[in-house]
Formats: structure tokens, C-alpha cells, sequence
């Protein structure tokens, strides 16, 4: 058994508002805010790398659980737009937290990196304690490169977010994640080494507005829980469309989908966390009550898991 | 157009973002904007209910929902397999 100790959020702060990205890609900023619900995202300063942004957040989800650094007996750390590829963001986030010589599993993964690493927290809660999962995103790094693509600028932002994980005590308990990955779509969504990114709007639509729905239906099957009785689900924040498109699928209001795409954009695997985060502040666990986390991303990879507040 | 293809395309009409569309037989429904990427898993959803099918994710690419023609094309295939 794992539980859900607590979320913590960092979101850099400059604010860019649609205006701004309309007026670099020569687009109507209503059109922005009618294609994906966003009005604003931040974007990270030139120098601010995603382990600094990592480190952020984890420091406030260590604050928030009034847990120290030194007690964390693993680290997971998701990202799909580190700065380079070795070494991994991961260990540069331990030193600045100043940790040394507890591990850290990087997950190379956009968007469903946050909810890999919670599934697999949950897994390995048992063995070292109190696990750490960070997800931190730079997107803005990738998508104003040039040549600018407005499908992709126009809905990404900065920010990070993390989840701790304990095998003894928490405010809700882990239930069986549900995680899954294919291959067949990998160039329909890619950023290569040089990039720029590569997105297969339709694909990614019409693959993800059915993956996750089918996921959420596994997670809740294997909790025993119908979709009505959700307490909150709390997404990966791909798109506002998107979103009101899972619940329908699920036949449940999308009121219930906590939803704060509009002031952040898409922050990738960072999102799922930072609403995570925003969400406990203003509502939280209840005993008893489930609540759903669900997301979808690059690879494709997709997956779903319950956790019952206690 | 048939009565499948008459069918189809109401359905088409029914989730356009556009006005009074009026998409030909071999209109390029996403290209034309007819459609946006939002309305694709839409109109998989009422295919789905229309014509009684389940559509299997690997056949959820934009290639089969380009057109009516390319719809109707599907459609007859996957009633041929089920």
C-alpha cells in the first residue's frame, strides 16, 4: 500500500498572454483561447533550466508535507524538454536540494511522465519509504524555435510540479496504476534531438480522446468505482476541448475535471502535478471520496490510477 | 450521393463549425476546414451510434474521416470484416 502525502507546484513568473503569442505566429488571439481554453501561460526565464524549476517545486511539496529533503528514499524525475541528455536533470535537482547519494530515476517522458512516475512511486513505495516524483517542463525552449508552428505554440507552457509518495501514512491511498504504451504513433508527436517538434494535431486527438477514457474505465474497474462517484478527476491539461470531450466520453460533468489550462497552458507532465497542487489547496481529499488522475502523451503513453482519500 | 452517403454527410453538417457547409463527395473535410481536430472524435462517435460500429483504435486515423468518400469507403470495409 502507498499513499498520497501531499502535491507541490512552481510556475515561473512571467505571464504571457495570447495576445503575445497571437501577435508572434500572426494569429487572432480569440482563436487561441477557442482552440484550447488557454488565455495565458508562463514561460521560464532564458536561464532557468527545468531542475531549477524541479527543485521549486519540490521544495514546496516538501514544505507543504512538512517532509525534509534528507528523509526522501527515492527521487523520480519526469521531463521531455531537459536542456541536454546526460547528465539527466534529475541529479542536478538532488544537488541543488542538496542531496547526495539517494537515487533518482529520470523519466525521459512529455506529458504522462508525472503519472508514470506516481504509478511507479506507488510500486515502489514498499522498499524506499518516502518517494519524491517531480515533473518539470521548459516547453517554451522547444516551441519557439524556428520555424515557429502555431498549432504547437500556441498552447505550451513552463512550469513543475510534484507529488510525494509514502508506504506509511498520507491523505489518500494509491490504488492500481494503470499504464500503457504504443509505439505506432511515435512520429505523430516527437521532438527530435535537434528539434523542432512534430505534432500530428488529428492524430493526437482522435488517439487520445479515446485511449483515455478507456484507461480511466481500467482504473475504475479495478477500484470498484463508477465514474459518477468520482470525487474530482484531475487530468493532464493537453487541452481544454480535449478535456470536455474525456468526460462526456465517461458520460460525468466535466465540472468535476479540475481544469486550470486557462491561466497555465500545457505544461506537459508538469501539468497533471500543478493542478494536483491547486486542486488540494482549494478542495482536497476527502475520507473515503476517489479521485481519478489521468494522462496522455508522446510515445504514445497513457495510463490512469484511483486514490482514495482516507 | 446514396443513402449512407447522404447519411454521413448530414452527420458531417451536424458537427461543422462552418455555416451552411455543404462538403462535396470528395471534399477534403479537414483540410477545408469543415471540420476542426476537435470534430473528428466527434464524428467517430456518431458513426459509431449511426451505424452501429465500433471502430477499433488502430483504424482512428485521419486518413479514414477525410471525406465523406473516404468515410463511406470505411465504413463499408469495416461492415465487410465484422
Amino acid at each position: 500500500m502507498a499513499f498520497i502525502k501531499g502535491f507541490g507546484a512552481y510556475l515561473p513568473e512571467r505571464v504571457v498572454p495570447n495576445s503575445e503569442i497571437a501577435a508572434l505566429v500572426g494569429c487572432d488571439p480569440q482563436w487561441i483561447g477557442e482552440a484550447s481554453g488557454i488565455s495565458g501561460r508562463r514561460f521560464a526565464q532564458a536561464d532557468e533550466t527545468v531542475s531549477a524549476m524541479g527543485a521549486s517545486a519540490a521544495r514546496d511539496c516538501l514544505a507543504r508535507c512538512s517532509v525534509e529533503a534528507s528523509q526522501i528514499g527515492l527521487f523520480i524525475f519526469a521531463s521531455g524538454s531537459a536542456e541536454r541528455r546526460f547528465p539527466s536533470p534529475g541529479v542536478e535537482m538532488l544537488h541543488r536540494l542538496g542531496v547526495t547519494g539517494a537515487p533518482v530515476i529520470d523519466l525521459p517522458m512529455a506529458s504522462a511522465g508525472s503519472l508514470f512516475g506516481l504509478g511507479l512511486a506507488s510500486q515502489l513505495a514498499d522498499a524506499y519509504g518516502e518517494v519524491l516524483v517531480v515533473a518539470a517542463e521548459k516547453m517554451s525552449s522547444v516551441v519557439l524555435q524556428e520555424p515557429l508552428d502555431r498549432n504547437t505554440v500556441i498552447l505550451f507552457g513552463d512550469g513543475a510540479g510534484a507529488a510525494l509518495v509514502s508506504s506509511s501514512a498520507g491523505l489518500a491511498s494509491i490504488g492500481a496504476p494503470i499504464l500503457h504504451s504504443d509505439g505506432a504513433f511515435a512520429a505523430d508527436l516527437q521532438l527530435g534531438l535537434a528539434g523542432p517538434m512534430g505534432m500530428n494535431g488529428p492524430v493526437v486527438v482522435l488517439q487520445s480522446s479515446r485511449k483515455i477514457p478507456g484507461a480511466i474505465r481500467e482504473a475504475l474497474d479495478a477500484a470498484g468505482v463508477n465514474a459518477r462517484d468520482v470525487d474530482a478527476f484531475l487530468m493532464h491539461q493537453a487541452n481544454r476541448n480535449l478535456i470536455v470531450r474525456v468526460a462526456r466520453a465517461l458520460d460525468v460533468p466535466a465540472e468535476k475535471f479540475y481544469c486550470n489550462i486557462d491561466r497555465y497552458g500545457n505544461t506537459s507532465s508538469a501539468s497533471m502535478f500543478i493542478a494536483a497542487a491547486e486542486w488540494s489547496q482549494s478542495a482536497g481529499f476527502r475520507p473515503g471520496q476517489p479521485v481519478l488522475f489521468a494522462a496522455f502523451g508522446a510515445g504514445f503513453h497513457w495510463g490512469a490510477l484511483v486514490a482514495t482519500g482516507v | 450521393m446514396n443513402e449512407r452517403q447522404s447519411q454521413i454527410k448530414s452527420l458531417v453538417q451536424s458537427l461543422s463549425r462552418v455555416a451552411d457547409a455543404d462538403p462535396s463527395f470528395e471534399e477534403r473535410l479537414f483540410d477545408s476546414g469543415i471540420l476542426d481536430s476537435f470534430g473528428l472524435p466527434d464524428l467517430v462517435a456518431a458513426l459509431e451510434s449511426r451505424f452501429g460500429l465500433r471502430i477499433p483504435d488502430a483504424d482512428l486515423l485521419p486518413a479514414n474521416f477525410a471525406s465523406i468518400q473516404a468515410i463511406d469507403a470505411y465504413i463499408g470495409r469495416a461492415r465487410k470484416d465484422a
